[in-house]
């Protein structure tokens, strides 16, 4: 199928952030009717590449060339213009309008009179007709589910006839049924004799979908091959550039029961019910695995239980004693540790330095202030042995936390975490954007401080994830947990059932699995 | 005297519509500006700025439409400033706009006291006759109230109905309420976010210059320092009062002036019982009241206070 | 166009700042004495005979300096906290206010007693003042930039009434002015046969304590962590809310101690004149200051000669004196450009 002179044409493109190459001579070549798989770790510089690509930013030096047509650079209208349409894994839309307005926008002359609403409506119900990408135009963007906003996302490059679909993780935030439908839909989108870029660090995938596939890492192409004649553990290495840690995976012997939920419901303060029916049992030594598609409720559970939601129905006890009001104040005293989803967010203060970083949670104790003032040298010496023991490399402990990587920046929290002692830990997406080797010690600092009896509770949207490191696993859907169930007594096709609602499937294996524990 | 009474006369209404003209330039300009998803905080000078640009202008010679051309164009320059500030170096839009009405009314100030050295009392213009259109101004009541009025209140009229609709059925209006809505959105179709924001609080500037120069060249007829009194300010409350919506902003400034309009009338009644002062705080009071009352309703713009800045994601 | 983060900012950056702002103002300023026939190198010079040249023109700066460093200080604490505290200026008449009921004659009390009584007191209505928009802002979260400047003018307008009402002193020839203070009451001058008044130290020892206070206290660091990061605040367990109001009494306590001290060193009685915009200034003022606490008695400094010396400098030339009210804006705006630059690079690309 593929012809000799390649669709697109990316040659030598090389840029540098300060004395940082993100991207170093990479080319890359396209055909029609062909998906091409591109792999690297975070950092990597595919993002740099793409916004090259899209006209965010300039290259250094490089050119690229869409059907033998040279592509001006730093225009993202004339890269739209030329047809080329992308699916960014944080979906760009504006949640207060409609499926239509997110469509059309920019698409007529901004000196038009009146929007052409009726044309656009027929021209997207073909679209949507032809590809199978159900969604209605009509409805706002905040009532869709995140499979129907991605659907938009696609339909928004097909609305300006776009020949290249670039695609930026896109299974990140879908069950593998949804994953499967998506994967359908680009096989009928290549058969129409589309060229897809199909960015994932998930290598299955990879094999699953794509004809071709190429590996960035430090800016660099370091491998390329056809699918059918790589497999996934060369990938994986070439991805990582080396062998891939591996987590020591420890026995586990649970211990005493240290949090439990029963039942909880939670409601916001206009009323609208969050959580449902929530029931859990963590036990020291374990740890448990949130799965789930993003939207589905897990961040509420994870304020329930680092002390920012309250539940109105139902019980959750701490080491044995009822939560009645709680805050996260009160949840920090009573050895729960919170690794949040947001690092720079809600985990650090970005304009405030390491030292100062490392005792937000714990300013007002004695150890670190004493009748309201703070002790210098307990700042200077915590930050510098946490810096040490958990492996942050950075310019030093008086360094604004906001310059920093984000692998950093979580082997900052986990060690503002752990060096409390906690004996719970409420970890929501701990290696989400970490490259391998910083996800890697996320995962065996958890995985350790376990065995050492902490009970942790590990919300992830990364299946593979929660299979490598989780005891018990429990999907949330629309609010609601899943029994628990451990992961060698299930599968992804079943968490998939599971997680878009069927949380039935795991009625029958729990039981036994709960009663045995 | 007898409330009701008062609430048929024509008077009342066309003091009304007199007072709350300012206020709908003021309130529909700050509106363009944030629903494109920029806070203006520099209203009150620049509503300064349009009295003494469009006073100056005529007391130089030139006519009325002129000064109020020259007063949006002053507007429009100042808010192109606010704009390079806020959308391209993506400063604090609240400390910005606060340094605009500082800079603004300061130079408005000092260009009148170079214009007129050693005036104590401000020369008069001629400003803006009351239009006197046949047939619908010989409707009752109504057509005294909207058409036998300066041309000007006209134009504030029309500009709702103008901006109600810019907004809701033309492509560009699509792409403003997007960029105050999610700027990644307008961004990834092709369209830039700098150019929308900027045209946005430019446009948004000149109105509300020209709401500054109506208090000059037909509310009044002389140019004083301090004469907007806490008029722009008034007019982001109403903002947030009117929910970002054209025609809820209407509704917001003629009730507004509606009260403004009845203290003024009672307190020429009874000013022997409470002291004129507490009148005057009525509009600031009033303001106060709106914001409370909406707070909890408010469906601002998402990306209202947010700088953008590209590739950052 | 496009800016890029500076991975570290040298300190001699970060010192030239606002110096360039300083210099960016007095730029512009030249423009408009160009525009008025005037020379600007004369016009300079006269600004800083006006200024600094002289023991007289010295005192006067220096007094000018001392609510300067009281608002700005006020503005300092609030945004750090972002509490965009506007109504400075209404706090500071709210703090002479109160000081002139208590200080007219109601009590008389020994100087070392009652001075500190009355700044107190100016403080606790001042902080009072700025509770009312901070609940709002806390519970309803109504913007508190338009309601503290709304609630100048009401302020203002009261005071109004104040003085030309129940408080008009019969004495005074028919001006609306308050009684004056009892010589308890008063500040002492500082330099004799000038207007400087110990009012000046009282300001110096207040931004010393705020630094003291922001720098090693967990109150402090609270504060720095929720103007910095409200979510992160929340989320790590510092009382978010609470921080802001306690915030907000000190800043607005600031702002009533410039009162006080204006009240009581300088003019006497209460008028409406006591200020001329110092709590539209201090946020100059504390901006100029980079929000720092010490910084603020510099940026006092000169935003004070901006305001003296173009008085003098105009008067001589014959234009108008609003040039202060110009340069002291075009140095605010500045102000944000250079700390921009301070923080980022810009790339023409």
């Amino acid at each position: 199928m593929p012809d000799q002179t390649p669709f697109l044409h990316i040659s030598k493109i090389t840029k540098k952030f300060g004395s940082v190459f993100a991207c170093d001579s990479v080319t890359l070549q396209l055909q029609q009717g062909e998906i091409l798989a591109l792999l690297g770790e975070n950092g990597a510089g595919k993002t740099t590449l793409m916004n090259i690509l899209f006209g965010h930013y300039v290259a250094d030096s490089g050119s690229i060339s869409i059907g033998g047509k040279e592509l001006t650079p730093g225009s993202p209208r004339r890269a739209l213009k030329v047809g080329l349409g992308m699916v960014h894994q944080h979906f760009s839309l504006a949640d207060n309008m409609s499926v239509l307005d997110n469509i059309t926008l920019g698409t007529e002359s901004m000196f038009g009179l009146w929007r052409k609403s009726g044309e656009a409506r027929q021209k997207i119900n073909k679209l949507i007709n032809t590809y199978e990408l159900d969604v209605d135009p009509r409805s706002i963007v905040k009532n869709l589910s995140v499979g129907q906003r991605q659907r938009v996302e696609i339909l928004k490059a097909l609305y300006r006839d776009s020949r290249i679909l670039i695609l930026d993780e896109p299974t990140a935030v879908l069950t593998p049924q949804e994953a499967e439908h998506l994967f359908a839909t680009l096989r009928l989108l290549v058969d129409k004799g589309l060229a897809i870029i199909f960015i994932t660090h998930k290598l299955r995938e990879v094999m699953a979908v794509s004809d071709r596939c190429l590996v960035l890492r430090h800016g660099k192409v370091s491998y390329e091959s056809r699918t059918r004649d790589t497999d996934v553990d060369t990938l994986a290495r070439e991805m990582v550039g080396g062998e891939v840690p591996v987590v020591e995976q420890l026995p586990t012997s649970p211990g005493k029961k240290v949090l439990s939920l029963e039942g909880v419901g939670v409601k916001n303060s206009d009323g609208y019910s969050l959580l449902h029916d929530v029931s859990l049992e963590l036990r020291g030594g374990e740890i448990i695995g949130i799965a789930g598609v993003s939207g589905n409720g897990q961040s509420h559970l994870a304020d329930l239980i680092s002390g920012l939601l309250s539940a109105d129905k139902g019980s959750f006890e701490l080491l044995g004693e009822a939560v009645v009001s709680p805050t996260p104040m009160g949840m920090l005293k009573r050895g729960v540790g919170r690794i949040p989803e947001d690092r720079t967010g809600t985990g650090l203060v970005g304009d405030m330095n390491v030292q100062e970083n490392l005792i937000l949670e714990n300013y007002w104790t004695k150890k670190v202030s004493h009748f309201g003032l703070l002790k210098a040298d307990f700042m200077r010496k915590n930050a510098k042995d946490i810096m040490e023991q958990y492996d942050v490399r950075c310019g030093g402990e008086d360094l604004p936390v906001r310059l920093m990587s984000g692998g950093n920046m979580q082997k900052l929290i986990l060690g503002r975490v752990l060096s409390e002692e906690p004996s719970v830990i409420m970890a929501n997406q701990p290696t989400w954007g970490l490259d391998v080797g910083a996800a890697a010690f996320v995962h065996s600092r958890l995985i350790r401080a376990s065995r050492d009896g902490v009970g942790i509770i590990i919300i992830s949207e990364d299946l593979d994830e929660l299979f490598k490191v989780a005891d018990v696993i429990q999907v949330m859907y629309k609010g609601t947990l899943s029994p628990p169930v451990r992961p060698a007594d299930t599968d992804a096709r079943e968490m998939g059932l599971a997680m878009s609602g069927h949380l039935e499937v795991f009625a029958s294996t729990v039981a036994e699995a709960h009663h045995e524990a | 005297m007898d409330i009701l009474h008062m609430f048929l006369e024509v008077g009342f209404w066309m003091a009304v519509v007199r007072m709350a003209t300012p206020l709908l330039f003021g309130t529909l300009g700050e509106l363009i500006c944030e629903r494109a998803g920029v806070l203006n905080l520099g209203v009150e000078g620049i509503m300064a700025a349009g009295c003494m640009a469009g006073w100056t202008w005529v007391y130089m010679g030139g006519d009325l439409w002129g000064g109020v051309l020259f007063a949006a164009a002053v507007g429009g320059g100042i808010g192109l400033v606010h704009a390079i500030f806020t959308v391209h170096l993506g400063l604090s839009q609240h400390v910005t706009g606060l340094g605009i009405t500082m800079l603004a009314t300061a130079l408005s100030s000092f260009v009148f006291r170079m214009v007129l050295p050693d005036v104590t009392t401000p020369p008069k213009i001629i400003p803006f006759a009351p239009l006197d259109i046949p047939i619908l101004g010989d409707i009752p009541l109504l057509g005294p109230v909207l058409f036998n009025q300066s041309p000007l209140t006209l134009l504030a009229i029309f500009m709702v109905f103008f901006i109600g609709w810019f907004l809701k059925y033309t492509p560009a209006g699509l792409a403003l309420c997007m960029t105050g809505e999610n700027p990644m959105a307008v961004e990834s179709q092709g369209l830039s976010v700098f150019a929308i924001r900027t045209c946005a609080v430019v446009a948004g500037s000149a109105l509300m210059a020209i709401g500054g120069a109506f208090l000059t060249l037909s509310a009044f007829d002389a140019f004083y320092i301090g004469m907007v009194n806490g008029r722009g300010w008034i007019c982001i409350a109403l903002v947030v009062f009117s929910s970002w919506k054209p025609s809820k902003a209407l509704v917001g400034v003629v009730l507004f002036a509606v009260f403004d309009a009845l203290q003024m009338r009672v307190q020429q009644d009874i000013s022997m019982v409470v002291p004129y002062q507490f009148y005057l705080m009525m509009p600031y009071v009033l303001s106060i009241a709106a914001l409370i009352l909406m707070s909890r309703r408010s469906a601002y713009p998402k990306a209202l206070l947010v700088p953008f800045r590209k590739g950052e994601r | 166009m496009r800016l890029e983060p500076r991975e570290h900012s040298s300190l001699l950056l970060r010192a030239v700042v606002p110096f360039g702002s300083a210099v960016v103002a007095l730029l512009a300023c030249s423009v408009l004495i160009l525009w008025a026939d005037a020379s600007p190198v004369q016009a300079f010079f006269l600004f800083i005979k006006g200024s600094v040249g002289s023991k007289f023109a010295l005192s006067e700066t220096l007094a000018r300096t001392i609510p300067l460093i009281f608002t700005g200080l006020a503005v300092a604490v609030a945004f750090k906290a972002k509490l965009w505290n506007i109504g400075a200026e209404g706090q500071l008449y709210g703090g002479a206010c109160m000081a002139t009921w208590l200080g007219t004659g109601m009590i008389d009390l020994p100087g070392w007693l009652m001075l500190p009584l009355l700044f107190a007191a100016g403080a606790l209505l001042g902080g009072l003042l700025l509770l009312g928009p901070t609940l709002l802002k806390t519970w309803l979260a109504v913007d508190e930039v338009v309601t503290t400047l709304l609630l100048n003018f009401i302020i203002l307008l009261f005071v109004n009434y104040l003085v030309f009402g129940p408080w008009k002193d019969p004495m005074a020839m028919g001006w609306p002015q308050a009684a004056p203070m009892v010589d308890t009451a008063l500040l002492s001058t500082l330099l004799a046969k000038t207007r400087l008044h110990m009012g000046l130290i009282w300001a110096f020892g207040a931004s010393v304590l705020l630094w003291l206070f922001m720098r090693f206290t967990t109150w402090g660091y609270q504060i720095r962590a929720v103007g910095y990061n409200a979510g992160a605040s929340r989320f790590a367990g510092i009382p978010v809310n609470p921080v802001v109001v306690r915030t907000a009494l000190i800043s607005g306590g600031l702002a009533g101690c410039a009162g006080v001290s204006e009240l009581c060193g300088l003019k006497g009685y209460l008028t409406l004149d006591l200020s001329p915009g110092f709590g539209y200034s201090g946020i100059v003022v504390a901006m100029l200051a980079g929000l720092h606490p010490l910084g603020v008695v510099v940026a006092a400094f000169f935003v004070a000669m901006l305001s003296i010396g173009a008085d003098s400098m105009s008067r001589a030339l014959n234009i108008s004196n609003y040039i202060a009210d110009v340069a002291t804006a075009v140095s605010l705006l500045a102000v944000l450009v250079s700390m921009l630059l301070v923080r980022y690079r810009i790339r023409w690309k």
